[in-house]
């Protein structure tokens, strides 16, 4: 199944290994934060909602 | 107009204004680069031209901050946009003010420190032809960074960050031209960039600047 | 209906709700069809052997690293002149994803350059331009998080965006004056579509592709984390005034 690299395959498999590790990094930063802050904003939104007894505002 | 130019200069040349900051730092370098890279003529001679430009364009850099930030804690940036002259005028007067007290200073020693650095006989016309031409380049793009981060306590590092790529064209012509003068080929086509660089950016940028301190006096 | 619909932060974020399963699963479906597809159904090139493998991540990486900064420097436009939260946030979403980009074509063409060049690193005029761009991007992104208010910030970085692309493009040309460079001869300019060969071509296709809607997704997602945040800091000002 492995294709047969040569004496480059160092070069092509780190490339690979670097690049994916780069592309996982910033998908999982990005998925990180965006939940982090989806909670938050849940957390103080709801807070706020009840402090406000229920009234929908903003 | 004139007197701000005053106001500035007076300013720049009391102590504490940094004005001799500059040029110190430009004298260490060119002092400690051959202390680290030995003291072989012909490897400092080829390398003269460069560790100049960038040697200029470090010093330029140290003082930069200065230009807006005093202005700007004590309030005489509001007086000066709220005044009859255009925020402009403001940007490009201070802007030829810091060029006056770092730039034109550099110019001036830098052909002793050429000497230190043993750059060849034939490039020391162009090394301050160059300089004349770039330095104010270095000062009106150093003023755009200054006003990005007027309103940043401790902006030091990231106006550093903003303002050296920046002067990346600005150095590799006034560099070229130098290494091209010593070794005595043809520099006309990147004198004629270099001082294209410093027109536009001359002519473009206090307009940039002054839309940025705009912002930070909202 | 038109495309200033999408300023609206309430109309962005039902859309891209939508939106977003869809061109994050046709990205990582198509970037996982062209790299398998490159990596193990294509031959080696008869001079570059097996690392013309590489080339399916360096050249999309390298295109989007500056299409990346592009789509800052239209919706910084956009902001300046429209005053549109929703673009000013989506340029701030787009930097750090450009940057690795930036990072990813340069980390490729210095394992590339190794045996074709015999070094990790030349400064070779397209390898300094991405290092610049490198520069541009931290600059960029630096700015945003050092100021505190939000629209001084948008302000301030769309002003640098519009200098910084000018003196990108002037570095650009300085750099290929300071060194005409070691090569990008006929058969090594692989950006040239007539001369790579079709087994070549059609999973670079694939993965330049795969490589456009990974950057859309990851945008509108970094949008929608940004637009989050910004109401987050409202309701919690208004918490602290009441």
């Amino acid at each position: 199944m492995m294709p047969d690299l040569g004496k480059y395959a160092f070069e092509v498999l780190s490339s690979y290994a670097a690049s994916l590790l780069l592309l996982a990094l910033i998908v999982g930063l990005t998925v990180w934060q965006g939940r982090r802050v989806k909670r938050r904003l849940a957390e103080v939104e709801a807070r706020t909602e009840a402090m406000s007894g229920g009234r929908a505002d903003g | 107009m004139g007197a701000l130019l005053s106001r500035d200069l007076r300013l720049a040349m009391r102590a504490g204004g940094g004005f001799g900051l500059g040029l110190a730092f430009f004298l260490l370098l060119a002092v400690l680069v051959p202390l680290g890279v030995g003291p072989e003529g012909g490897v400092l001679g080829k390398i003269a031209p460069g560790i100049l430009w960038v040697g200029a364009l470090l010093s330029c850099l140290l003082s930069l901050d200065r230009i807006f930030a005093l202005d700007f804690e004590d309030g005489s940036l509001d007086l000066l946009a709220t005044s009859p002259m255009p925020l402009e005028a403001v940007v490009a007067v201070k802007a030829l003010a810091h060029w006056l007290v770092t730039g034109l200073p550099l110019t001036a020693v830098a052909p002793v420190l050429g000497v230190l650095l043993n750059l060849p006989v034939e490039g020391y016309g162009w090394l301050v032809l160059s300089l004349l031409l770039g330095t104010p380049a270095l000062s009106v793009i150093g003023a755009f960074g200054a006003a990005l981060v007027v309103g940043v306590k401790r902006g030091g590092l990231l106006l550093s960050l903003l303002v050296l790529p920046l002067y990346v064209p600005t150095l590799i012509f006034g560099a070229e031209v130098v290494k091209r003068g010593a070794a005595g080929l043809e520099v006309v086509v990147p004198l004629l960039l270099l001082a294209g660089i410093t027109l536009g950016a001359a002519a473009l940028l206090p307009f940039a600047a002054a839309a940025a301190i705009r912002v930070n006096l909202r | 209906m038109s495309i200033w619909e999408y300023a609206n932060p309430k109309k962005f974020m039902q859309t891209s709700a939508w939106a977003l399963p869809w061109v994050m699963g046709l990205a990582v479906l198509s970037l996982v069809a062209g790299l398998i597809w490159g990596f193990f159904f294509t031959p080696d090139d008869f001079r570059q052997g097996s690392t013309v493998k590489i080339i399916y991540l360096h050249v999309p990486a390298a295109m989007m690293a500056i299409n990346a900064w592009v789509m800052m420097l239209v919706t910084s436009l956009i902001w300046l002149v429209r005053r549109h939260h929703v673009s000013a946030l989506a340029a701030k979403a787009a930097a750090p994803v450009g940057l690795t980009f930036t990072v990813i074509a340069l980390v490729t063409g210095a394992l590339w350059g190794q045996p074709m060049w015999g070094t990790w690193w030349a400064w070779d005029p397209r390898l300094t331009s991405f290092l610049i761009l490198t520069l541009f991007y931290m600059g960029y992104i630096a700015l945003w998080e050092a100021i505190e208010n939000p629209d001084t910030a948008a302000d301030l970085t769309a002003v640098l965006c519009l200098v910084g692309s000018v003196f990108a493009l002037l570095s650009r040309y300085a750099v290929l004056f300071w060194n005409q460079g070691l090569h990008q001869g006929a058969s090594l300019s692989l950006d040239k579509e007539e001369n790579v060969a079709d087994v070549f071509w059609f999973p670079l296709l694939v993965c330049i592709g795969g490589f456009v809607l990974l950057f859309v997704a990851l945008v509108l997602m970094r949008t929608r984390t940004e637009i989050r945040a910004r109401r987050l800091q409202a309701l919690l000002a208004r918490e602290r005034l009441a």
